[in-house]
């Protein structure tokens, strides 16, 4: 049976590679990164079922490893690897492969597509194929490895060399790449440090009582708010809903409580599009296109984020107390 | 109640503003947090360690870094590149736009984890909108090149979260569902995603129009570079 796990031992073995290239150059700061990161995505498994069971060490030292990679994430410096293929070869390459280059580019999206909405009904002699859990997942790395073969085919190039190859991007990405992880536990942790409640009794003490207007404002500013301060519209939900969209608009004006999820919901998205704390959607993909700024992508962002935003608004005013 | 945990938001805003780099920030920003709340350095550790290795799934874009770095390799941008230089009736805005329908249906299918910045932008969006732009301001400088990408980037954003909210059985319908249901109001599934239609339908409209107006803008400046050669 495929299961997710089997990704992210993938995972744990490219970046192991990564590391052990790094160290055979003599980089060590980036093999120490990269290693200590293969280790921790290879042994994440056995450290949920270790605190599951009750054992908090091994969790303990993959904080310390968390720790160890912010320690040295400063250390790494973007460093341009030579190009192992001029432009001219590959425009060369380019007009004899023609539109057989597209197939294993085209194949990521179509097999994790297959897996998606087919995945749940393969079975082998009785025993399902794909684990139902992150299914799509699973089938996105599936995805990646049938292209992987498919792209050694066509370009008549052995696997290792792509292997390599993604090594090289990795190296581009570098350390943003571990920006989202590490801004999911910096979420986990500020729940469990209750920095939400305190936001929300601040936001509570400042607000006038009387206006809907004010409150659905105060609801849908804090959205966008304290999606841009925590990076997800998930972790702002329940704290603007408990601390304004509750008591205030549905309890005391009436708002209707479906369209005030859901518009709610929608404005803290629009806070996700100018926020660098969402860094799978804005930092990773600016490194993805080796855009020279950061923030490009967020600032091609703003002007349709904030549009949306007052559009939003507006609907919500429109309909909310119907 | 205790308002010291604050302080961590406070890092973060000092840390970005500053430029230090942005790991170091998040973790110290967590460490200040949480003791600051009073949790202890062994459980601080391990709830650090544990909600890491609990969302390793944010890191499975990297299996996509072979397969695009051979076909790179091989030539897949440059032939996306000439193959859309051949193509006389798909502009900029029109490839922008059509990728931008069909991300928000595939999204409201559920099926978010198909497309992507690793998984399409980099490979194929990026490139073919970089030689749309050519056809019609032939000298892109590297600014320019950064801002296409850019745009394809934030469309395939927009795209996404737009249209992801309209799907009944994942993620924001369920959170919210879940929410009201802890607060003793039953809603449906359905109740809730319909009410993300008119914001989908005005993020398509905007972010089109974005794309247009922005086509429009590299024509004048096309038209302008013309006008000036010609005086």
């Amino acid at each position: 049976m495929l299961r997710i796990e089997y990704a992210y031992w993938l995972i744990a073995a490219f970046l192991i590679y990564t590391g052990l290239r790094h160290l055979r150059e003599r980089h060590l700061w980036h093999a120490a990164f990269w290693l200590v990161l293969g280790v921790l995505f290879g042994s994440g498994d056995a450290i949920l079922a270790q605190s599951a069971a009750g054992h908090a060490l091994p969790a303990q030292l993959g904080g310390v490893g968390v720790i160890v990679l912010a320690l040295l994430a400063p250390r790494l410096r973007r460093q341009a690897h030579p190009e192992n293929c001029g432009p001219e070869e590959r425009l060369q390459s380019a007009i004899r492969l023609g539109h057989t280059l597209f197939v294993p580019a085209l194949l990521i999206p179509l097999v994790t597509l297959l897996v998606a909405l087919f995945g749940g009904w393969l079975a082998i002699s009785g025993h399902a194929l794909f684990a139902a859990p992150q299914m799509t997942l699973t089938g996105l790395a599936l995805a990646c490895v049938v292209a992987l073969f498919a792209a050694s085919r066509v370009a008549r190039t052995p696997m290792h060399e792509g292997v390599a190859e993604g090594r090289r991007l990795l190296d581009a990405i570098g350390w943003s790449a571990l920006l989202p992880l590490l801004l999911a536990a910096l979420g986990q942790v500020f729940t469990h440090s209750g920095v939400g409640t305190a936001i929300a009794a601040i936001a509570t003490a400042w607000l006038p009582g009387g206006s809907a207007l004010a409150a659905l404002l105060a609801f849908a500013l804090g959205m966008v708010l304290f999606t841009v301060i925590m990076g997800n519209a998930f972790a702002a939900f329940p704290v603007m809903m408990a601390g304004i969209g509750l008591p205030l608009l549905i309890r005391r004006h009436g708002a209707d409580p479906a369209i005030l999820g859901s518009m709610g919901m929608l404005c803290g998205y629009c806070g996700t599009l100018l926020t660098p704390m969402a860094a799978d959607f804005n930092l990773v993909p600016a490194a993805l296109l080796e855009l020279r700024s950061p923030y490009g992508v967020i600032r091609a962002q703003v002007g349709g984020a904030l549009a949306i935003l007052a559009t939003t608004i507006v609907l919500m005013w429109l309909f909310v107390f119907r | 109640m205790n308002y010291w945990p604050l302080l961590g938001v406070a890092v973060i805003v000092v840390g970005f503003v500053l430029r230090f780099n942005p790991v170091l920030v998040v973790v110290t920003a967590a460490l200040s947090s949480g003791l600051l709340a009073g949790l202890s350095v062994p459980a601080l550790l391990a709830l650090l360690g544990d909600s890491f290795v609990a969302s390793r799934m944010l890191l499975i874009f990297v299996l996509t870094l072979p397969a695009i770095g051979l076909l790179e390799r091989a030539g897949l941008r440059e032939h996306a590149q000439r193959w859309m230089a051949r193509l006389q009736g798909l502009t900029l805005a029109r490839l922008l736009v059509g990728y931008l329908l069909l991300r928000q249906l595939l999204a409201m299918l559920g099926l978010t984890g198909v497309a992507g910045p690793a998984q399409t932008v980099r490979p194929l969006l990026a490139p073919m909108a970089e030689a749309a732009a050519e056809k019609i301001l032939p000298t892109l400088d590297d600014a320019d090149r950064d801002e296409l990408r850019a745009v394809a980037a934030a469309t395939d954003n927009i795209g996404r979260f737009f249209g992801e909210d309209v799907f009944i059985a994942l993620g924001a319908v369920l959170l919210i569902q879940a929410f009201y249901a802890q607060h003793g109001i039953a809603l449906s599934p359905l109740a809730i995603a319909i009410w993300a239609l008119p914001t989908a339908i005005a993020a398509f409209a905007i972010q089109s129009a974005r794309v247009w107006l922005y086509q429009r803008r590299l024509r004048q400046r096309a038209a302008g570079g013309r006008g000036k050669a010609a005086g």
